[in-house]
């Protein structure tokens, strides 16, 4: 018996050690398959390999983040100055920007609220850092230093400025693991942002996000934007999540296709990364008081804008009625540059502004509205038809009339009309005139100075 | 491959090593398999802790030794990761096992004998990560041989600088 146990003692502790191990894995399987989470046991080998590997990995992260922010924060400096007048320039802009999304946005809060939809938006976020990795590239996961003392609980969104990273599968005291949206036993709800196409995200062998179990969709190309579902009940809505690389077929799920991401969170390096820890119905505070403050700014450059086409009015003068015409630009991400304001004039107007009586002037089925202008007696001569036209309200951006004429003598197609002092004044259909077959010829006081962004987007896309 | 094998009785000795050193090394590459890929991912394609699995499994030349070495290394590397406890333990434990079954045999301070060492074994580990993650708790998994030979490779190259690196701390007897 001795001998016996002599000579195979290797291979019997081998086997012993096997079958425990295939045990405990047995019963993992089992428990998770159960639960959905891990035991006691495995969460506290866990919690004490990380409880081990935690300490030093945090004083490495904090020495190197330190060096860095020393470097970074006290030694160079250099053209910081000029980075922060840029970044002062750029925050004005994006204000204005902002502005003039905000009534978009609000409208589109107000079908919301009549379809009874309830949009989740980030309302408290806890700031970590990344102290560690799972050290294979078959397991995407990371280590912060943050845990359930500062508020963390499992399945919640981990996030960056620039898109999702993924969400906490265990939360420690003062460490959790955060499963990345590229690990293969992931999972999140997307939506391709043009085709509207819903699909569930997870990582491939090679560590990229991609979208599995997609019908072949020819819409489907490069460089959309793929941004979160809100389905899956982890991540809010309209996160940013990546852009499509390329499309390629599943062999083994004939004929579906898999869509590759190119993530937009940079998941090889990440350094800090915020927690979601609340989502609400309601703005936060500070984005509120923000938004507040970019539409008070917008208002204020819209009132100067208003101004400035009044006095452009009273000077026709000042106007270049030979200003060159702006081009429709587009960066290499094809992003639209050009500016939000309205686009000069198309081509000089033929009717002289200081000939043009005002309306309050004007009498029904005169012809002497425009008499002074030979081309106009010509028109006007050919079948002009004066129309008595009830109290219209001011024309709106999406049925301003394209060729709205004003004052200096050009051609706005992007400018909305104002209600003019005199509702009940006449106006003229000429047929085969700049304004078109049918369409009422406006005069001097019908031409408005307020722009709206939504008119010259609209315009941009006639332009287009 | 006579040239392989040990020819003299001091190839076969088992060597040994300060405790400090075997309780220090197999933590020190598990912390750092966790740490490096942060600041450099591609680095992630190493596996510090099965190569020191190799060399204490074929420098001890004791299958117990090498068998319990693997199944501590293996359980710490899956206590990072999100899988179920036992993947790498089972792997790591039978790659013990072998190696310090072979270094009973072949001479394995021979820098021929450690590229095809650690090359077949790195195999080996994916082979049996690919069995028990498929097969034993059947999750889906995407594989790539290709990538696995490269992975080989290149921990032969990093098990060589290790392995020089290691030879250093053994005792003299």
């Amino acid at each position: 018996m001795e001998t016996f146990l002599e000579r195979y003692k290797n291979i019997m502790v081998l086997s012993a050690v096997l079958l425990a191990q295939f045990l405990g894995l047995a019963m993992q399987v089992r428990t998770s398959a159960a639960r959905g989470s891990d035991g006691k046991g495995v969460r506290l080998l866990r919690y004490w390999v990380v409880a081990m590997m935690s300490p030093p990995e945090k004083v490495m992260s904090h020495t190197g983040h330190g060096a860095r922010g020393f470097w970074g924060n006290y030694i160079d400096l250099r053209h910081t100055r000029d980075e922060n007048q840029a970044l002062r320039a750029q925050l004005n802009q994006l204000r204005l920007e902002q502005a003039a999304l905000l009534e978009d946005a609000k409208q589109g809060h107000r079908l919301q609220e009549l379809l009874d939809f309830r949009q989740k938006y980030i309302y408290a976020t806890v700031p970590a850092q990344v102290v560690g990795t799972s050290g294979s590239d078959q397991s995407r996961i990371l280590t912060i230093d943050k845990g359930s003392k500062e508020g963390l609980k499992r399945d919640q969104p981990v996030i960056t400025p620039d898109g999702i990273v993924g969400k906490l599968v265990e939360v420690f005291p003062h460490t959790s693991q955060v499963l990345e949206i590229n690990d293969q036993t992931s999972g999140a709800g997307v939506l391709l942002e043009k085709t509207r196409m819903r699909g569930v995200l997870r990582g491939n062998a090679y560590g990229q996000p991609q979208i599995i179990n997609v019908l072949p969709d020819d819409r489907v190309k490069p460089g959309e934007k793929v941004v979160t579902s809100g389905g899956d009940q982890i991540f809010p809505r309209g996160l940013a999540v990546g852009t499509v690389e390329k499309v390629v077929s599943d062999p083994d799920r004939e004929p579906y296709v898999d869509v590759v991401l190119k993530p937009a969170a940079n998941l090889q390096h990440l350094d800090e990364v915020l927690v979601v820890t609340q989502t609400s119905d309601q703005l936060p505070a500070a984005v509120q008081r923000d938004l507040a403050k970019s539409e008070a700014a917008g208002a204020e450059e819209m009132e100067m804008q208003r101004a400035s086409d009044i006095l452009a009015e009273k000077l026709p003068g000042l106007q270049d009625p030979n200003a060159p015409k702006v081009e429709a630009t587009t960066n290499a991400d094809g992003v639209d540059l050009r500016p939000l304001k309205p686009l000069p004039a198309a081509h000089p107007d033929r009717f002289s502004p200081s000939e043009v009586r005002p309306a309050s002037q004007m009498t029904p089925g005169k012809a002497s509205v425009i008499t002074s202008s030979a081309r106009t007696n010509e028109l006007l001569n050919e079948g002009a038809q004066p129309v008595k036209r009830a109290k219209k309200p001011a024309v709106t951006p999406d049925k301003a009339p394209d060729g709205a004429i004003s004052t200096d003598g050009t051609t706005r197609p992007d400018a909305t009309t104002k209600p003019a002092p005199h509702q009940n004044q006449e106006s003229f259909i000429i047929p085969g005139t700049a304004t078109g077959p049918d369409r009422p010829l406006l005069g001097p006081e019908k031409t408005s100075a307020a722009i709206t962004p939504a008119a010259g987007a609209a315009t941009r896309e006639q332009h287009q | 491959m006579p040239v392989l094998m040990a020819s003299s009785r001091r190839e076969l000795d088992s060597q040994q090593f300060p405790w400090p050193i075997l309780l220090a090394a197999p933590l020190l590459a598990v912390f750092l398999q966790a740490y490096l890929p942060l600041r450099y991912p591609r680095l992630d394609v190493f596996d510090l802790p099965l190569l020191v699995v190799i060399y204490f499994s074929v420098s001890r030349r004791s299958p117990i030794a090498g068998t319990l070495t693997g199944a501590v290394v293996g359980l710490l590397q899956d206590g990072v990761t999100h899988q179920p406890v036992g993947i790498h333990g089972i792997a790591n434990t039978i790659i013990g096992f072998l190696a310090a079954s072979i270094g009973l045999r072949i001479d394995v301070d021979n820098p021929v004998t450690r590229i095809l060492m650690i090359f077949i074994f790195t195999l080996v580990d994916s082979f049996l990560y690919l069995v028990i993650v498929r097969h034993l708790i059947a999750e889906p998994l995407a594989w790539s041989w290709m990538h696995q030979i490269v992975r080989a490779a290149v921990n032969v190259a990093l098990g060589l600088v290790l392995f020089a690196a290691l030879d250093r701390t053994r005792l003299r007897g």
